[in-house]
């Protein structure tokens, strides 16, 4: 099985190009009546839904942010209603800064579709075994890839996050295929085989779709050492749908952005100009065909570039490079996005435990990205007993675990201690090496 | 009938005791006693002056945390088991000591224990009953 749909998939591109036109044209009616957030942005600019005539027009449209979401918490940019809507995901955040984003009966079928392109692109098919160790939840990876898999009509195994051990026994007793979960996870069960002294021979597993956070062509072949696999990059965020907006194909050069329903745009950094194929830039989306929360030229915040050289796997859909960095201070730790914003109110939740002076340090060690939170110590924390600062130690831990889901460790500071600066504090490190 | 301690919060790296140590020199604190509890991370360390609210502020005002604690402090004689006759006491009492530490007057025989325990007055009482030799004045 060479592509799921290769209609849409092999399409040429003057066919694709008048296909996503006549869903720009009827997305952008679409939202103009049933968004009034997108009515007032329109309004705004004198821009009507009939000077949208076709694609080549999407630049006349304003941009959506991440902030538009937020403020739009939780359903304000919900173009379907209520009764219309089957499924919510949000992305991790502080109480009131999740983006929740909705889908209808329509929608999860188009993702699940895309996911289905994506497992197909990394060679499986319907005798195949899919092994989904993304996490199952608000987050979009598990159910996202578990949908996709079914649609293959594979034989899907919902093993979610955690437990390793088990991960590992599943695996090998039921033969998966293919391996769904981060980069960084692959990597930690090759490490568990390891110490488990469980070859990667003893596994069938052929291909892997490691997302949800960026990794290096160095951390790829470590994996496909390794786990003895194909290791595929898959792209996705769940603003726009979730895993399969776009997904590497068996020549790793670039992954193809599923274009009959995200359309890819790359806009200066600093201008917002569209720019032209092969220049790096923020990567922008236009859901062509969603009818729960559609959006309209969402800005990622995700640096990268696009080709539209043709490709030697006969898809014709627009490749992006790797996501070079971030346009905004957005950190990914194992997969899950972190804003410091959302740290510091975590630490400043604990009652003024800690001094308003916090210093967070991203690095990443035997391929495992960590982070470590140093929090000057105050007055009113302060114990003479070891095991009264061990406990709040602790605490902080456990509440960035549970309210943002990252595993931090936390280091109490002697009080002034960390650097100051006069304007916009410099508190975040991040040591990883840049990604090639 | 207590004893104030002054607890600082120092880092677990090279030099920071020292620089503490410094301040307290150069502003001619004596020190009495002194005892430190270390994790890999970070350590407390607890001591006696005479004059706790002058060096309370000259910690504060050199940038540390530091705060005060009441000990109990019980005077015993420097014979083996003079602790344990004390410990016995708080132990059938059900009281729970969070850290001890003392120091020998070698020249009357005698030691001197201070406890952090968590009910002062509950133990303070159990062990007046029980007759051991309570004292809130270490400088004598």
């Amino acid at each position: 099985m060479k592509y799921f749909n290769k209609k849409i998939e092999c399409m040429d591109r003057q066919s694709l190009k008048e296909l996503q036109s006549v869903r720009l044209v009827r997305l952008v009616k679409y939202v103009y009546e049933n968004v009034p957030v997108y009515r007032a942005k329109m309004d705004a600019i004198s821009l009507k839904p009939s000077d949208i005539k076709g694609i080549d027009d999407i630049s006349k449209l304003p941009f959506t942010t991440k902030q538009d979401l937020r403020d739009g918490y939780p359903f304000g940019l919900f173009a379907s209603s209520k009764k219309d809507i089957v499924r919510i995901h949000a992305s991790s955040g502080t109480t009131g800064k999740l983006t929740v984003v909705g889908y209808t009966k329509r929608d999860v079928d188009d993702w699940a579709e895309c996911c289905a392109r994506a497992l197909v692109c990394a060679g499986m098919s319907k005798d195949s075994v899919v092994h989904v160790a993304y996490g199952y939840g608000l987050f979009t990876g598990g159910l996202g890839l578990h949908y996709g898999a079914e649609k293959l009509g594979a034989m899907t195994v919902p093993a979610s996050g955690g437990n390793t051990a088990r991960q590992i026994l599943l695996l090998k007793d039921f033969k998966a295929d293919a391996l769904c979960c981060t980069p960084s996870y692959a990597l930690y069960i090759a490490d568990e085989m390891e110490k488990a002294g469980i070859k990667k021979e003893e596994l069938s597993l052929k291909s892997g779709l490691f997302g949800a956070e960026p990794w290096s062509d160095n951390m790829r072949v470590e994996i496909e050492n390794r786990l003895g696999i194909k290791a595929y990059d898959i792209y996705g965020l769940s603003e726009i749908s979730g895993p399969g907006v776009a997904m590497d194909c068996s020549y790793q050069d670039g992954k193809h952005v599923f274009e009959d329903l995200f359309y890819p745009e790359i806009v200066d950094k600093d201008t917002l100009l569209p720019t032209k194929f092969g220049e790096e830039g923020e990567l922008v989306f236009t859901t062509l065909n969603k009818q729960g929360m559609p959006l309209i030229r969402y800005r990622t915040r995700d640096i990268c570039a696009l080709t539209d050289a043709p490709c030697r796997c006969g898809r014709t859909h627009v490749r992006m490079t790797r996501v070079f960095g971030r346009t905004d201070d957005m950190l990914i730790i194992r997969g899950v996005n972190v804003f410091p914003s959302q740290i510091e109110s975590v630490l400043m939740n604990n009652d003024q435990a800690v001094a308003p002076h916090y210093f967070i340090t991203v690095d990443r060690v035997n391929m495992q990205d960590t982070i470590e939170i140093q929090v000057e110590v105050n007055e009113k924390s302060f114990s003479d007993e070891v095991k009264k600062l061990e406990a709040l130690q602790k605490k902080l831990e456990h509440d960035l675990f549970t309210m943002i889901g990252i595993s931090a460790s936390v280091k109490l500071v002697s009080p002034n201690s960390l650097p100051r600066s006069e304007g916009k504090a410099k508190r975040v490190v991040d040591l990883r090496k840049p990604l090639q | 009938m207590t004893v104030s301690q002054i607890a600082v919060f120092l880092e677990n790296k090279k030099g920071r005791l020292s620089e503490m140590t410094k301040v307290l020199g150069n502003a001619g604190v004596d020190l009495i006693a002194l005892t430190i509890a270390d994790t890999k991370e970070f350590g407390i360390v607890r001591f006696i002056t005479k004059d706790n609210e002058k060096v309370l502020s000259l910690l504060k005002e050199n940038g540390y945390t530091a705060t005060r604690t009441e000990l109990l402090g019980v005077e015993v004689s420097d014979v083996p088991g003079g602790l344990h006759d004390v410990l016995r006491l708080l132990g059938d009492g059900g009281i729970e000591i969070e850290y001890l530490y003392s120091f020998a007057r070698t020249y009357l025989k005698k030691a001197v224990i201070l406890f952090k325990v968590g009910d002062n007055q509950k133990a303070l009482k159990i062990l007046k009953d029980g007759g051991a030799a309570l004292i809130d004045n270490i400088f004598e």
